[in-house]
């Protein structure tokens, strides 16, 4: 315990803390100064695509290596896992080696908004698809057979059965892609250019305010993030268990 | 049967556009101007120092990290006191931070000029942030949680038959912990270690925030990646980017060969 507020929890207090050093005047001013406002908004709206993106891309590689069978399938499973060992920074690099200027095929999305959700996509790949496969895995065949049976057709067998099955782990997965994705910094560094007002996420933002000796104000917006995330991850995880619970 | 080709071959181009054909170009791009400029761009002294440094973070995070997380995960599955959901709620925190929130944290607390503890460390003449101590707290907290997170579905699997029965036959708690409960946790333990270890090679934001990035001294491998990138050393920064990948690769394959015994143990 005591360990764990030495590293953690001190720290986080001493956030929190500074943040307010000034008061709640200048707090508000610090989180709704134009430059914090849309570094936060672009953080948010691009996780918001990104999850959206990643529950149907994610339930759709989940489907593939549980229920597809082809050569090299144990490969493609366990390479998924690679976004998470790749240090950020890296991957901010691979990136920019094939969406970059010197891309190979003229597709250059380097320091475009679009380069900020590739890099969210890229790093939170494998929470829909490990949060998916376990359940796809355990779910009953028999189900499905018998919707078949009764003249479902497969769009209808994948809607009324596979989908609802499924649907707790699918947004139990978004909740921690966007937890994951309002936080990131590493991967953004190189592959966004940082451009305030343009392509300078919240963590970026953060960043550069402590750079230029403003820790009151990366305190706050700091804050801001702390919240949406621990909201987030409470909100997503109520749902989840409460599309479990409806289903039970 | 048209369909299942068209979700596999979705399912995979997805895959190969994000993740393989950028992995392997960062390859290609590394030995770009062969293999000899690679290899001595990840030999300067600034590279192996870095190297050095990343190797100094994960040998003092990950194993006080197994510790506390053996430890906590204990507590948190076999003991009964006030607050354990939410120190079990706590241990998850650092998944929900920003690496850069991180690093800004540690700096309130421990820098020089007007940080919490920082005066008292000051006139003791320790120094954290800007140094090496910071840095291996910041990669402490961003990989605190993976061996708790990992031990503790295993702990409430074996359950506590074995341990009962062999404190009736007069084992006393540390001999139970290390011939009945350690021996039966390991893979969990193995499986949080890898974990551990490739978030701590690969953390970036907080130690870059409690850094100071002064080359070849606080620079780490991360840190190196970028360092030589913005100086428009592509074949420095691909290089170095290999050699982490390669790493994480290694991960995987330590993470592939641990998980299918998790069953077994």
């Amino acid at each position: 315990m005591a360990y764990l507020s030495f590293v953690a929890l001190i720290p986080l207090a001493a956030v929190v803390v500074r943040s307010l050093d000034g008061g709640l005047d200048s707090f508000w001013a610090a989180v709704s100064s134009p430059q914090a406002v849309a570094a936060l908004r672009l953080t948010l709206i691009a996780s918001l695509i990104v999850v959206v993106i990643n529950a149907v891309t994610g339930t759709l590689i989940a489907w593939v290596l549980v229920r597809d069978a082809f050569p090299g399938k144990g490969i493609v499973n366990s390479l998924i896992d690679l976004p998470f060992a790749l240090p950020t920074i890296v991957a901010g690099l691979t990136l920019l080696a094939f969406y970059g200027p010197d891309s190979p095929v003229g597709l250059n999305l380097a320091f475009t908004q679009a380069s900020v959700a590739m890099a969210l996509l890229f790093v939170t790949l494998p929470f829909v698809v490990r949060a998916v496969q376990p359940v796809l895995l355990e779910l009953d065949r028999e189900m499905e057979q018998a919707a078949e049976s009764l003249g479902a057709g497969r769009a209808t067998v994948f809607r009324r059965i596979i989908l609802p099955n499924l649907l707790p782990a699918i947004i139990a997965g978004a909740g921690l892609a966007f937890a994951r994705a309002i936080g990131e910094f590493g991967s953004l560094v190189l592959l966004t250019g940082n451009i305030p007002f343009k392509t300078e996420a919240a963590s970026v933002f953060i960043f550069s305010q402590v750079q230029s000796d403003n820790p009151v104000g990366a305190a706050a917006v700091s804050v801001v993030l702390l919240l949406v995330a621990l909201v987030v991850l409470l909100i997503f995880g109520l749902i989840s268990k409460r599309v479990l619970r409806h289903e039970q | 049967m048209s369909s299942r080709y068209a979700l596999r071959f979705a399912a995979l181009g997805y895959l190969a556009l994000l993740l393989g054909i950028p992995v392997t170009l960062v390859f290609i791009n590394a030995f770009d101007e062969g293999i000899a400029a690679a290899w001595s761009a990840v030999t300067t002294p600034e590279a192996q120092h870095a190297f050095y440094l990343t190797a100094v973070m994960v040998a003092v995070a990950v194993p006080l990290n197994t510790i506390f997380g053996v430890l906590c995960a204990l507590a948190i599955v076999r003991q009964r006191f006030r607050g354990r959901a939410v120190l079990n709620a706590l241990v998850d925190l650092p998944f929900a931070v920003s690496p850069v929130v991180v690093g800004l944290a540690l700096l309130l607390v421990y820098n020089r000029r007007d940080g919490w503890a920082g005066e008292w460390l000051a006139d003791h003449g320790v120094r954290i942030i800007f140094s090496t101590p910071g840095m291996i707290l910041a990669t402490m907290f961003v990989s605190l949680p993976f061996v708790v997170r990992e031990v503790i579905p295993v702990l409430r699997e074996i359950g506590t038959e074995q341990e009962q029965a062999a404190a009736t036959l007069g084992a006393g708690g540390l001999q139970t912990f290390f011939r009945i409960t350690l021996p039966a946790i390991r893979w969990g333990v193995a499986y949080g270690v890898v974990l551990t270890t490739a978030r701590a090679l690969g953390e970036f934001g907080a130690v870059s925030v409690v850094s100071g990035r002064i080359s070849g001294e606080t620079q780490t491998a991360t840190l190196f990646v970028e360092d030589r990138f913005e100086a428009f050393d592509q074949t420095g920064a691909y290089a170095a980017g290999v050699v982490l990948a390669l790493l994480a690769l290694v991960t995987l394959l330590a993470m592939n060969l641990i998980k299918p015994k998790e069953g077994q143990a």
